[in-house]
């Protein structure tokens, strides 16, 4: 029996391919299996090679694997492009129908399943899909009335007929299966799980339901890739809590009105990638100078321009810390899993009112829609805090002679009362030029200096925000430490535990925080490893040079980048970091 | 009740003497005080130019954002807070140049709200350039041989982008104005008014005699029907959009607040933020 495997569907993108990952991830999930998911697509909607490929474990686990145990193929074209990936131990399952066959070289157990032949028999050639779910069950050992709640709850409104009828061709899936091997396959079979229930979700969702959770009522977007589920989340949920999304003209317009609905004193956010974010440049700006609160999400993708619109990259940091004309304080978190995308998210409301600034989460393709097991999300820690916002008039004085509300008031700490506009006694004017503390406009060069201080004071001391970084930190003098960031988290864990089975001493730090810059949280990791290597999907190694320029110690930071669309696997980190810690160079 | 005054603060307006701008700005406090608004619950939205800085010289809540995007900052604003009235304002350059697929998708969109450009057929702010509301050879700094794009028409525009009001007024003529500006306050939906508010400084073309001269003041045309919209699109063709006065409306068409599915009366941002358990519990379970 095994303690992980790797499991991938593959065919014709829109042929099906994503509900047979589904309906086998869903049942997985529910039997305590920790899993992770990892769709490979293209841009276009039908047509192309498309896979989903599932890893499927006892444990924790948040990458994709280097190879593959299980290919189920739809298409010769499935094998041809996927079948290096399987060990000599693995399996192809493979539709009779197109006649497969084995790659040279390829040593993979090939089963020419007539997996359409027996849906045609059930009733319906589309039920393929499941004959092919049924019949991985039967290789991995999995008990079948696992399926029954996930196909009755997906099929419910089509009556139970279907429902029985989806139930058979898993069946007689499973039955193919056993008649040619008589039982699961050795070194196939799947240890069984703890059984815990747990959530299967991709980090889009997490944020998304995070906003809900966090209050947010109004999201403002335009479609992209990879952020659109968060959108289209909002759009299934938010009507039932009285908010709504508006699908604008562009980006320019999303930001805008969630820092016109923010000043308002609703929680309002937007979603984009790189593309979307540079349009939004010049509001984020608006929103420093104005002080107006804004949450946007950046699911990073393929850059620069158009780039690679479904394929993983970080490579947005400089953009997202960086962009803007003039000096803003602003706030950019990192999420790392799925389940920080969820917390992170409320955080991210709450640093944004309570500083009255721009907040950017930061995320990349393959955390955003990348689906992994999550542990259940705790109701108890949904915090809300609103800072300095003031929603009514009580305890407000008198406003005589058109005199107006103090509304950037020079405080201590830099944050000022935020009054929502309808309130009496709070009138007062925003403006994106330079202002004094009522909000009119002033060019005089003492308050100039002032205004620009109390801004930057805002975030001067440090934030607020929980865990600025992740840390494993397993030895007092470790030989190596490797910095990530974002989706990086699970694979970088797996490089370090082989390089630990080899005798070398490795920590890990993930950063959750980029702006302000962690400094003090992160110097004392960096000061006591021998050696500190970046892994970031990118090619200029943006992490290791924000993390030279606020810690120092360059010297000893390396950065390992892959900029190919495609995330990390486990044994490139593992041997990119044993060339540095053996050679000495990357 | 407050009155016209109550909307007037102590900032001078830096307009240049005679710039259409100060009209517009009384016609607007008179507008809010005959509608009976008190100032904290109007909020002006204004873009960039000469004429956003109207914001500031009205006493009330004002947010001067970005050139160009006055009118998303104003419906985000609006649909977190439905009880506000909430008024957008800016120049020909901001509305239909750099924002003009704001303006296009605003009428489409159709947020309870009032936009009133402050048209004087050139940049001003920047010290004369063209704009897309100036003549075919207009000679301005950034024409100097005389402009070769031709003119939009803004009006017809939006009417073909199916705006429900679609009115037009002129700085002389301020009781019209106020009428305009008070029709479009009670107007339920997106209510366009441009104004001819001549520019002294850098506009020697349109000036208020020009205008005196050319406009035709649809108020006084009998006959005329302004909720006929074939009625409206001949009459600003025939008359090269030079008419004042109410152009179109249609009372009937729903405004965006009203045809989003389960949009509540009271405004989001009144709304309790906390989820109850029990919906949390729902909404995770999807995922299980
Ligand atoms: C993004 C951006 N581009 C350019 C400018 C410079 N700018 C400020 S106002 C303006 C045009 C003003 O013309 P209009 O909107 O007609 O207003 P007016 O001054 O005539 O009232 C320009 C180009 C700016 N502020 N922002
Ligand atoms: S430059 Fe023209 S638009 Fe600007 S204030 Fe002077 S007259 Fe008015
Ligand atoms: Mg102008």
């Amino acid at each position: 029996m095994v303690k992980q495997l790797s499991w991938k569907v593959g065919g014709q993108q829109g042929e099906g391919i994503d509900s047979t990952g589904e309906i086998f991830s869903t049942a997985l999930n529910r039997l305590g299996y920790h899993l992770y998911g990892y769709r490979h697509f293209s841009s276009r909607i039908k047509g192309g090679h498309s896979n989903t490929k599932i890893r499927i474990s006892i444990r924790p686990i948040r990458a994709v694997s280097d190879d593959l145990d299980v290919l189920v193929a739809f298409d010769q074209e499935t094998i041809d492009l996927n079948a290096h990936e399987l060990h000599s131990g693995g399996v192809i399952l493979a539709d009779a129908k197109f006649k497969p066959n084995l790659p040279e070289g390829v040593t993979a157990r090939l089963f020419s399943v007539p997996f359409t032949k027996i849906a045609q028999g059930v009733g319906l050639a589309q039920m393929k899909n499941m004959v092919a779910v049924g019949a991985s069950s039967a290789i991995l050992g999995l008990p079948l009335q696992s399926f029954q709640g996930v196909i009755e709850e997906k099929f419910a409104r089509k009556g139970q007929q279907v429902v029985d009828k989806n139930m058979q061709a898993i069946q007689e899936g499973a039955d193919y299966i056993h008649a040619e091997t008589g039982g699961p396959l050795e070194g196939l079979q799947l240890e069984p799980s703890d059984g815990k229930k747990r959530l299967y979700m991709i980090g889009n969702d997490a944020i998304a339901l995070g906003a809900i959770a966090a209050g947010a009522r109004l999201m403002a977007a335009y479609p992209i890739t990879p952020s659109s589920e968060i959108m289209e989340y909002l759009i299934k949920r938010l009507s039932s809590f009285g908010g709504t999304v508006v699908q604008t003209e562009d980006e320019i317009a999303a930001i805008s009105m969630v820092l016109g609905a923010n000043y308002g004193g609703v929680r309002a956010l937007t979603a984009s990638a790189g593309p979307g974010l540079s349009l939004m440049t010049e509001a984020i700006g608006l929103s420093g100078m104005t002080e107006t609160p804004a949450v946007i999400v950046d699911t990073q993708r393929g850059g620069p321009s158009t780039g690679l619109p479904t394929k993983q990259e970080q490579s947005d940091l400089n953009a997202m810390v960086y962009s803007t004309h003039g000096e803003i304080p602003k706030i950019v978190i990192a999420p790392s899993t799925a389940e920080e995308c969820f917390y992170d998210t409320i955080q991210a409301f709450n640093l944004a009112d309570k500083y009255q600034c721009p907040v950017i989460i930061l995320s990349d393709l393959a955390l955003s829609l990348g689906k992994q097991t999550v542990e259940p999300l705790d109701y108890d820690r949904i915090e809300i805090d609103r800072g300095k916002l003031i929603t009514d008039s009580e305890g407000l004085k008198e406003l005589e002679n058109s005199e107006l509300f103090k509304r950037y008031e020079r405080t201590e700490d830099g944050i000022s009362p935020r009054v929502q506009p309808g309130v009496k006694n709070g009138l007062h004017h925003v403006t994106g030029v330079e202002h004094d503390e009522t909000g009119r406009p002033s060019e005089n060069a003492v308050n100039r200096k002032k205004m620009v201080e109390k801004r930057l004071r805002k975030l001067a001391q440090g934030i607020d925000f929980k865990d600025p970084i992740y840390l494993d930190d397993r030895h007092e003098e470790p030989d190596l430490l490797i910095v990530g960031i974002n989706s990086t988290r699970g694979v970088i864990q797996e490089g370090l535990e082989r390089l630990e089975k080899e005798g070398m001493k490795v920590n890990h730090l993930h950063l959750r925080q980029l702006l302000p810059f962690p400094t003090e949280a992160v110097r004392p990791h960096v000061e006591k490893a021998s050696k500190v290597i970046v892994v970031e999907n990118n090619a200029t190694g943006q992490l290791t040079d924000m993390i030279k320029l606020h810690v120092g110690m360059g010297e000893k930071i390396f950065h390992v980048g892959k900029y190919d669309g495609n995330p990390f696997l486990p044994s490139e980190v593992y041997n990119q970091c044993k060339e540095l810690l053996v050679h000495g160079h990357v | 009740m407050a009155t016209f005054k109550e909307f007037r603060n102590k900032v001078k307006p830096n307009w240049c003497p005679g710039c259409g701008d100060f009209s517009v700005l009384a016609a607007m406090q008179r507008a809010f005080a005959n509608q009976g608004l008190e100032p904290e619950d109007v909020v002006l939205v204004s873009g960039i130019g000469c004429s956003g800085r109207i914001s500031g010289y009205l006493n009330s809540y004002g947010f001067h954002g970005i050139h160009g995007r006055a009118l998303p900052i104003a419906q985000g604003l609006k649909l977190a807070n439905r009880d506000l009235t909430v008024v957008a304002a800016g120049g020909d350059g901001d509305g239909f140049a750099i924002g003009m697929s704001h303006t296009i998708h605003a009428i489409r969109r159709n947020v309870d709200l009032t936009y009133i450009v402050m048209d004087n057929q050139v940049y001003g702010l920047t010290k004369g350039q063209t704009s897309p509301r100036s003549e075919m050879g207009f000679k301005t700094k950034s024409t100097p041989k005389g402009s070769i794009e031709s003119s939009i028409a803004p009006l017809e525009m939006a009417l073909t982008a199916g705006a429900g009001f679609v009115a037009q007024g002129f700085s002389s003529d301020l009781k019209q104005l106020t009428r305009l500006i008070e029709a479009g306050l009670t107007h339920k939906g997106f209510s366009l008014i441009n104004v001819f508010s001549p520019c002294v400084t850098y506009n020697k073309i349109n000036t208020y005699d020009w205008f005196k001269e050319n406009l035709v003041n649809l108020d006084k045309e009998e006959g005329y029907n302004p909720s006929n919209r074939m009625m409206a699109m001949q009459k600003l063709m025939e008359s090269d959009g030079l008419v004042t006065g109410l152009i179109y409306q249609n009372k009937e068409r729903k405004s965006y607040e009203e045809l989003i599915p389960g949009f509540d009366e009271t405004p989001l941002a009144k709304q309790d933020l906390r989820l109850d358990r029990s919906a949390f519990e729902e909404l995770v379970a999807e995922f299980a």
